[in-house]
């Protein structure tokens, strides 16, 4: 039996009159790529907010690696060992690429002000390595020639890249990418696809949000699919793809009927 | 570097910071010997003009505090000046006549007088500024931008406030008369208000607070610098680039912003003590929201967040009004026959002219960071490949 | 006198004031999500030109009643105000609309020290006293006493809000400003055209704060190049107070801060024992805006800001 990663549970939040996420669950094991997917607005970014302790859920339990916590705080979920990227990309604009990375290193680290001023052994020999850990991300990355660059000179598809390297910077057990793919086009998600292989052999779990459905059947090990909220599918890509309820959430109900074959390639 | 998108990933300008450059050594070393000689060069033009510079280290203390909060870590403060008042007061009130006059208890326990040494009142200054600094970041953590200027105005105003009118029923603080008679800085048994003779020259007592200034001054600068390039550092500027995205990267968000507010006031405390020294008198008129404002005008001038930016501001707003005092009266009067904006008018109307043209027409300031060195102000990501494809092409 | 009625009638007349100024404040939060910090200033200048202006009828028609006197100063006030504000917006405020909102309101703030060093340089530094224009004899309301000036104040304050209520509500105007406030780029797509709208409402909280400027000064007999500021600051409160942007909210956020200003310094002295006395005055508005913003930062009637996605 793998290790389980990430157990979310009965997940409910609510927005004034509207149930943003009810019920939800989850179940990531080690190593595994997993896929959140569902129509526009069905909660996927919302449960990522409540997952990283950016909005506070209603109620739900979350058990990281065996861990249980509470996401109220978004750094403490950082510290516990998720990190994330966002469906907008936000990384700090006028920061070089470098630093933003830098402070991925931020919660892995602990010099304060005192070290800082007085350039104490440990702030010397933390700056040190937080600037050569950073460094070998961003080259393992492939943006290496834009360390220096401020973020938001960076061409847009290396923007995905830093903000990714910038959360695994922070060596994270799980790594939550939101719309990793988005506005990329193909040769740019094929090397995307070939950088998630790669994190997941450096033993990094991921969970994503995707539109995209064929990066998704061809990435991911196992699928959840949202829908107004609710979880309607659980499976691997194949078995979901011919769930009824998944098409006619994507495609109508007339198509559930008689269920096309999507292509997994 | 070329202008295609795959050049060599070993080719890479060498990172800022590390060993300091010679070039960089040879200036700082001609610089500093500048300052040393400034005061007697100056002097020469008239004592005026050597207290203006007191007067514009301290400035620069202030200004380098507040690029802290404001500038580092992205939060406005408009009530900075509470903590400079809390430096000069604590010292005033430790080191003066005042207490021991209206309290007849603490002239019964201290019969010779309250005369606490500077050395030990600023770090209770500067310890009393931090906790202040607390006390107003506190409540104000999940305020967007334009409520926490207004409230820290408030605070500031506040302040000022209390140090008006509290002189009854109790005299704390002697109201707006203010406390007068604070004791002068001493070194052991020199006293720098009056020096007698030093290795057979007779410095005179403003020369030698310049230099007791500048050594802070210089010393604050070194704190600003090294907690620019550190983890701290970093996580300000994460805080203020985007306040969810720092969080989301492990940034105590709290404590990072308690951090900057109260190691800014820190700073203004230690300015406030030693302006109260120098200036042996101190009242709630020197700190109004005006001065707040002067400040900010400032650091907003220099460059917001560029340490070498932000001096460059305090030096010339604080200087120019003097210089402005010396020429433009004087030409006034020989042109018109008469002076029709006097010194302090021209002086606010400099300050507000500064602040709204820097806004308009250069919003990172005269001396921002070099990498900063990018037309619009405060970008934000932008998706465009265009854009990129121009710094790509730029930078080579 | 300091029975309650009399710290009522004040914390009206007070709070009509700050009403009248809190507008302006609320609409232009409400279209521009800027704190428009040069509105105190642009109070001061519609009260000194009312001031001058009044000045110069009476020494060119001393007859001249009360009344009209103050009639005509507003009538010289309102112009001169609106055209400063429409100065500052297309000057300071139009070319930063999409500058994070730090740079705005930096700029507000120099704006501000320029208005008020000019008014510095046309009427001098020192306190001006406004003329006695409206008859001067109290009227008694039982043990409380309350002057032609304050009764003017609370009525024109209330004629005023209740067309600036209608305005907004039943007119195309009031719609295109409403639209505005929730979503410019939509409300555009709908034929208004954001930029008058925003002129618009900067121009309507101008005429009234150079009323309320007005009335400021003959109802406190006094005038000066800083009288704005913390009145401002106060005004500022009340919108918070009563919801930011939201039009209904700066009129009750105004009142209910003049009451609680005039309230807590009347009854602070006995409240504290004498330690603490009216001169704290200013105090209370500071510690209702950080108590609202830190308890109930939405404010009383809860606040209507633009959609800035």
């Amino acid at each position: 039996m793998a290790e389980c990663v990430l157990l979310a549970h009965g997940i409910n939040k609510r927005f004034g009159g509207l149930q943003a996420l009810s019920d939800v669950e989850i179940r990531i094991e080690r190593g595994q790529i997993y896929g959140l997917i569902g129509p526009n607005g069905a909660g996927k970014t919302t449960f990522f907010n409540v997952l990283t302790g950016l909005t506070a859920p209603d109620a739900g339990t979350f058990e990281l690696c065996g861990v249980r916590y509470w996401p109220t705080e978004a750094h403490r979920v950082a510290q516990l060992g998720i990190a994330r990227t966002f469906q907008n990309i936000r990384l700090f604009p006028d920061m070089t690429a470098l630093e933003n990375v830098m402070v991925g290193r931020h919660t892995r680290t602990r010099a304060n002000a005192l070290d800082a001023v007085l350039r104490t052994r440990r702030a010397r020999t933390e700056e040190a390595e937080i600037r050569q850990r950073a460094l070998e991300i961003i080259e393992d990355i492939g943006i290496g020639r834009y360390a220096y660059y401020l973020a938001r000179t960076l061409p847009y598809g290396d923007q995905r890249r830093l903000e990714i390297a910038r959360a695994l910077a922070t060596e994270p057990r799980l790594l939550a990418l939101d719309e990793p793919a988005a506005g990329m086009n193909a040769t740019e998600k094929a090397a995307l696809l070939e950088l998630m292989a790669r994190i997941r052999s450096r033993g990094v779990t991921i969970l994503l949000i995707e539109h995209d459905v064929k990066l998704v059947m061809g990435l991911c090990d196992r699928v959840t699919v949202l829908d107004y909220g609710k979880v309607i599918a659980v499976g691997s890509p194949a078995q979901v793809q011919c769930d009824p309820g998944v098409i006619e959430a994507y495609l109508g109900r007339a198509h559930a009927a008689a269920p096309p074959r999507l292509s997994p390639t | 570097m070329g202008a295609t998108a795959t050049a060599e990933p070993s080719n890479h300008p060498a990172p800022p910071g590390g060993r300091t450059p010679p070039r960089v050594l040879g200036a700082m070393i001609a610089l500093g010997a500048a300052l040393i000689v400034l005061p007697w060069a100056i002097g020469a033009f008239g004592d005026a003009w050597v207290r203006a510079l007191c007067f514009v280290t301290l400035y620069v203390m202030l200004a380098l505090g507040l690029n802290i909060v404001v500038g580092f870590a992205g939060l406005l403060d408009l009530g900075y000046i509470a903590f400079y008042a809390v430096g000069a007061y604590t010292y005033a009130l430790l080191a003066s006549p005042h207490l021991t006059e209206h309290f007849p208890a603490l002239a019964h326990a201290f019969p010779a007088g309250l005369h606490v040494s500077i050395w030990v009142t600023l770090p209770i200054g500067a310890s009393l500024a931090a906790a202040f600094g607390i006390l107003l970041g506190t409540p104000v953590l999940k305020l967007r931008g334009d409520y926490l200027a207004i409230v820290t105005l408030g605070f500031g105003e506040i302040i000022r406030i209390f140090l008006n009118n509290l002189n009854a029923p109790l005299n704390f603080t002697n109201g707006p008369s203010g406390i007068t008679l604070i004791d002068p800085v001493r070194i052991g048994s020199f006293n720098l208000a009056h020096p007698g003779t030093v290795l057979g020259m007779h410095p005179s007592s403003l020369v030698l607070y310049y230099y007791l200034l500048v050594a802070v001054a210089l010393l604050a600068i070194l704190v600003c610098v090294r907690l620019q390039d550190s983890r701290l550092g970093r996580a300000w500027m994460a805080l203020r680039e985007d306040e969810v995205a720092a969080r989301a990267m492990g940034v105590n968000v709290r404590n990072v912003k308690l951090l900057a507010f109260s190691l800014g006031a820190t700073f203004g405390g230690v300015a406030g003590g030693l302006f109260a020294a120098f200036q042996g008198f101190v009242s709630p008129e020197s700190f109004s929201l005006n001065e707040s404002i002067i400040v900010l005008s400032m650091i907003v001038l220099g460059g917001l967040g560029h340490v070498p930016g932000v001096v460059l501001g305090a030096v010339m707003l604080a200087l120019l009004p003097e210089a402005l005092r010396h020429t433009a009266v004087p030409l006034q009067d020989a042109l018109f026959g008469r002076v029709l904006i006097d010194a302090e008018v021209l002086r606010m109307l400099l300050y507000g002219l500064a602040t709204v043209g820097i806004m308009l027409y250069r919003p990172r300031g005269l001396w921002p960071a070099p990498e900063h060195g990018m037309r619009r102000a405060f970008g934000r990501v932008a998706a465009a490949n265009g854009e990129a494809a121009k710094a790509v092409s730029g930078h080579g | 006198m300091d029975t309650l009625v009399q710290q009522v009638i004040n914390g009206l007349v007070l709070g009509s004031l700050y009403a009248l100024i809190a507008l302006g404040y609320t609409m232009v939060y409400g279209v521009l999500n800027l704190i428009n910090f040069a509105h105190g200033d642009v109070l001061m200048i519609g009260a000194l030109s009312a001031l001058s202006a009044i000045g110069v009828l009476q020494g060119a028609w001393p007859g001249l009643p009360g009344w009209t006197l103050l009639l005509l100063g507003m009538t010289a006030a309102i112009p001169v105000c609106i055209a400063l504000s429409l100065v500052i917006e297309r000057v300071a405020y139009r070319p930063l609309r999409n500058a994070p909102r730090l740079a705005p309101l930096i700029t507000a703030i120099g704006v501000s020290i320029l208005i008020e060093t000019m008014a510095m340089l046309i009427w001098g530094r020192n306190y001006l006293t406004f003329p006695r224009l409206l008859p001067d004899a109290p009227i008694h309301l039982g043990n409380a006493t309350i002057s032609v000036t304050k009764v003017v104040v609370i009525v024109l304050a209330a004629l005023i809000m209740g067309a600036l209520l209608w305005l907004v509500q039943s007119t195309r105007l009031g719609r295109a400003m409403r639209a505005t406030a929730e979503n410019p780029r939509v409300a555009s797509l709908m034929g208004v055209n954001p930029d008058s709208v925003i002129a618009t409402t900067f121009a309507i909280g101008a005429g009234l704060a150079a009323v309320a400027g007005v009335m400021m000064e003959a109802t406190y007999q006094v005038a000066h190049f800083y009288m704005g500021f913390i009145p401002g600051l106060k005004a500022f409160t009340a919108a918070v107070l009563g919801g930011i942007g939201n039009i209904a909210g700066a009129m009750v956020g105004g009142i209910v801060l003049g009451l609680i200003e005039a309230l807590g310094a009347g009854y602070i002295g006995q409240l504290t024992n004498g330690i603490f006395g009216s001169n704290y005055q200013d105090v209370f508005a500071f510690i209702v805006l950080c108590t609202v913003l830190i308890l109930r930062p939405s404010g009383l009637l809860g606040e209507r800001v633009a959609d800035r996605a």
